[in-house]
């Protein structure tokens, strides 16, 4: 019942939130504003885990493929696929859904409990497109960067592994990354980083934009935000990998 | 002028507001006082339509407010200007934007225009070279006044506060009680005042609306109040001093 009831809500404030916009000019100055303050400001994290994972799962493959019967060149292949397929996508957003989320939650959390919405809402702003709409188009279009730049940092992060510890020949690993690439996996890893921002940001503006009370429900709801955002992810990471990938 | 006929509004089956009847004049300064939880904010937002009233209806001139849709209750709403309890200023937004910012979405002056106008309001509430600073670097007083400023911008028909100069000085609330009424008068704005401060019921109370556990326990003007023999108007009114002192002069 109370499933039914988030989903009318969570409906009901998407139809406000993609309704038209006052005025595009003073949307697109938020847009690049949130680019930046959720966008660009997450490059640091998404770069840290990713060099650590690549380095791991090279590492990981080195110890556990220890096989005549293993060619050492699936090594930066496996690394490749690992970091295309889920991590960089999936691993990535739930971090982000951390990171984004709550920091989402909380500032339209706090504007709704200090009134700042309703001061938007008596201007005659659509509140829920000025501070919504803006933060699912930034990320929409700046998170698949983030999964790019963690690609090729995680790649390189087994890179370093293998000189570092010289556990493999660096030279194989390489032929290992190059080894039957298939493009399409990158758009597939794309695609699903754009619909976990999508749902990131709407999830916790949702909880934001609907929080009430005082600073205790702003952090209960930005909590619920970072919660309800990442369970959903992993349902849509299977749901559209069975239909990409399967289809 | 706003009106309201049989206004009632309920939260969960508690009736906060009971049949509220009564007519708030342009170009005055109407008051609306009461203790603390009697209903003074939530009438105020109710009035607005910021709270949903479940009967009863609430009139903007001659257009029925209450049982406007979506989208027109936004056209109305351009024209209303509103002071928040705690200011409620846009925290990410510098003084001068959050002024700016209903230029912004609803004129197509040049940025040099809207900073004219801008510097005009902000002059008008004595803020001066604060443009750039942000809400959490004023002090309170500082944020009510910017409150001011941005709800006047747009030279709007009617204009609400909720207490606008609680937890002011003496001295900064005269400011800004004599401000609100001026603009009132130049601009025959229809104003609407929440308050429990007797002083600006005595100085710019034109018509005052006594709310007593939501119910419209009386009306009328400032020179009325002290007259009045309703028991409960004159326990509110002279539980201070001052008002104590004014109606044994009055005597
Ligand atoms: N959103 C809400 N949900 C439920 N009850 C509410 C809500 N807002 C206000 N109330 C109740 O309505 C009553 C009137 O509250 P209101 O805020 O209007 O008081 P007030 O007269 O403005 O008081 P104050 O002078 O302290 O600001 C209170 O008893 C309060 O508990
Ligand atoms: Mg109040």
């Amino acid at each position: 019942m109370r499933f039914f009831e988030f989903l009318g809500k969570y409906y009901i404030l998407m139809t406000k939130v993609f309704s038209r916009p006052e005025k595009i000019k003073i949307y697109r100055k938020r847009i690049l504003f949130e680019m930046e303050a959720l966008g660009f400001n997450s490059i640091g994290i998404a770069a840290i885990i990713s060099v650590f994972m690549g380095a791991v799962v090279t590492l990981q493959m080195s110890i556990n493929l220890e096989s005549p019967f293993i060619p050492q060149v699936l090594i930066g292949y496996a690394t490749r696929e690992v970091m295309i397929m889920e991590f960089s996508s999936t691993v990535v957003a739930l971090i982000l859904a951390g990171k984004v989320g709550s920091n989402i939650a909380s500032e339209i959390g706090t504007m709704r409990i200090t009134e700042q919405i309703d001061a938007l809402e008596i201007m005659g702003v659509n509140s829920a497109g000025y501070l919504i709409l803006p933060k699912i188009i930034a990320t929409v279009l700046f998170f698949p960067f983030l999964t790019v730049l963690s690609i090729g940092i995680g790649c390189a992060g087994g890179y370093f592994v293998s000189i570092l510890t010289g556990i493999m020949n660096p030279d194989t690993y390489i032929d290992g990354l190059k080894m039957d690439f298939k493009p399409f996996s990158i758009t597939y890893s794309l695609i699903k980083t754009a619909v976990f921002a999508a749902i990131i940001t709407s999830i916790s503006g949702f909880y934001g934009y609907y929080a009430k009370g005082n600073s205790l429900e702003v952090g209960k709801a930005s909590t619920k935000a970072v919660v309800v955002s990442s369970i959903t992810i992993l349902i849509f990471n299977l749901i559209i990998t069975q239909l990409i990938l399967i289809g | 002028m706003i009106r309201t006929e049989n206004l009632v509004k309920s939260f969960n089956d508690r009736t906060v507001l009971n049949n509220i009847t009564t007519v708030f004049e342009q170009g005055k300064t109407n008051l609306i006082i009461g203790q603390s939880g009697s209903g003074k904010t939530v009438l105020l937002k109710s009035l607005v339509g910021l709270h949903p009233i479940d009967s009863g209806s609430i009139y903007y001139d001659d257009v029925c407010f209450s049982s406007l849709g979506f989208k027109e209750m936004k056209d109305i709403r351009q024209h209303i200007g509103m002071i928040f309890q705690g200011g409620a200023l846009l925290d990410s937004s510098t003084v001068e934007d959050n002024v700016k910012l209903p230029l912004d979405l609803f004129t197509n002056q040049s940025e040099e225009e809207k900073l004219e106008r801008v510097n005009f309001c902000l002059n008008r509430v004595e803020l001066l070279n604060s443009n750039k600073r942000y809400p959490a670097e004023i002090s309170g007083g500082m944020v009510k006044r910017v409150a001011i400023a941005r709800a006047i911008v747009l030279n709007p028909k009617y204009l609400f506060c909720d207490e606008p100069n609680s937890g002011l000085d003496p001295v900064t609330s005269c400011v800004i009680d004599n401000l609100i009424k001026e603009i009132t008068q130049e601009y025959q704005i229809t104003t609407i005042i929440n308050t429990h401060d007797m002083n600006s019921v005595m100085e710019i109370g034109d018509k005052i609306v006594y709310i007593h556990q939501g119910n419209k326990w009386w009306e009328g003007s400032n020179d009325d109040i002290l007259r009045s023999d309703n028991k409960e108007l004159n326990e509110f009114v002279f539980a201070s001093a001052m008002a104590k002192r004014a109606k044994l002069a009055t005597l």
